[in-house]
């Protein structure tokens, strides 16, 4: 017994089930408060997403949280996606920002990343982030990006439908891109093919 | 068991400035260097080691007669992770945005040498009393380290301290701030200058007291 192998591991295995257990339990005790301060970050960041947009109404589309934004006036001016995709080490999480009728994305938001700090992490700099925003890019002289086509992460310069990769996280910043594709075909696919909303 | 090593006293006073985990072991690194651009989250972290230090310490100093030689490091490490994974949802529970500043580096504590040094060194050798008081030592000696580091970075790259500003703004402060002291480059630049500056007290020190040996 004492040269078998479970004589010689009894107590990693005893460990990892306590621990485990101990772990379930923080879970169970802590999950709500953190859904809820990530769920205040969201609608905090709902008028930087979408432009126009004041505030926002959850509800569940094809099983992601999504927030129908609304302006002063309670109009409807877009929507923001809740995504989660894998990363290169952990899940990603998303804020996508859509135009009223879901037919270009109008910004990004990172929520939560466990990527590599220093490489992978710089998918949550402003500057990275911004090539997703229409305002930014409509500044730049280039058209928002169109959900009816597929996002593709480039090394070097991007082309219509596709973002430059972080150097050295090419991973990182193409789970971004299969995420919001993801996440966009399903809206898309429940809300039907965006038309032009009757100003 | 009861006279081998350090007592607890001698361990606790070890930990904050004889045996430094930054200054004098150099371990740790990475957090010294990765969240000492502000006071506020170079605290919050030192706090967190803490937490993980003691409570790895105890544990592993009362498993210590169980422990197989070939897979002692693999039971710090499982120890280490659980509390490590405690401490990262706590501060996404109730410090919100201080865990999104820390971001990956509190997952990272797991790796973090000090405390498996600890458990390698002490805990797993001595009694419960004994670890503790060396996880208390070294975790206050830890929590110096950074305040020395992130209280030079956060006054010369914001004039600021521990959030606080320090009202350099008017005496024309933003024209000559050091912006490079809040980026990775300033926390090796700090870090090198403390090391040399201990390390040269601690050779005119010594120096100091070998030749009044030689006159007396």
């Amino acid at each position: 017994m004492k040269n078998s192998y479970l004589g010689q591991a009894w107590l990693v295995l005893v460990l990892g089930l306590t621990f485990g257990a101990a772990l379930a339990g923080v879970h169970v005790a802590l999950n709500e408060k953190i859904e809820q301060n990530k769920k205040n970050e969201a609608l905090r960041r709902i008028p930087q997403l979408v432009p126009g947009a004041r505030a926002g109404n959850a509800k569940t589309i094809a099983g992601m949280t999504v927030y129908d934004a609304v302006d002063d006036a309670g109009r409807h001016v877009g929507y923001v996606i809740r995504a989660v995709g894998s990363g290169f080490n952990d899940k990603i999480e998303l804020l996508i920002g859509l135009d009223a009728s879901a037919a270009n994305i109008t910004g990004l938001y990172v929520l939560d990343q466990k990527e590599t700090p220093g490489l992978g992490s710089k998918i949550t700099d402003q500057d990275w982030l911004d090539q997703f925003s229409s305002q930014e890019r409509k500044k730049q002289g280039r058209s928002p990006l169109s959900t009816a086509k597929q996002l593709d992460a480039k090394k070097g310069e991007p082309g219509d439908s596709e973002i430059k990769a972080v150097t050295g996280a090419t991973i990182s910043s193409a789970s971004v891109c299969r995420t919001i594709n993801d996440a966009v075909a399903k809206i898309r696919g429940e809300l039907g093919e965006p038309r032009r909303t009757s100003k | 068991m009861a006279n081998e090593g350090p007592t607890p006293l001698e361990r606790f006073i070890n930990g904050i400035l004889p045996e430094n985990p930054t200054f004098r072991q150099i371990l740790g690194i990475c957090p010294t260097l990765a969240v000492t651009g502000s006071v506020k989250g170079a605290m919050t972290m030192a706090a967190a080691v803490a937490f993980v230090l003691v409570c790895s310490n105890i544990v592993t100093s009362l498993l210590r007669r169980l422990l197989k030689p070939h897979l002692r490091i693999l039971v710090f490490t499982l120890t280490i992770a659980a509390f490590v994974t405690m401490a990262d949802r706590f501060l996404a529970a109730y410090m919100y945005d201080m865990s999104k500043l820390l971001g990956p580096y509190v997952p990272l504590i797991i790796v973090n040498c000090i405390i498996i040094a600890r458990c390698e060194v002490c805990a797993s050798r001595q009694g419960v009393v004994t670890a503790a008081a060396d996880a208390v030592g070294q975790s206050i000696g830890h929590a110096l380290g950074l305040l020395a580091v992130a209280t030079i970075r956060e006054m010369l790259g914001s004039g600021k301290w521990f959030g606080i500003d320090l009202g350099w703004g008017a005496a024309g402060f933003e024209q000559y701030r050091w912006g490079v002291m809040i980026l990775p480059p300033g926390a090796f630049i700090t870090l090198g200058l403390l090391l040399g500056t201990i390390n040269w007290i601690g050779a005119a020190r010594a120096k100091r007291a070998a030749s009044a040996q030689k006159g007396a």
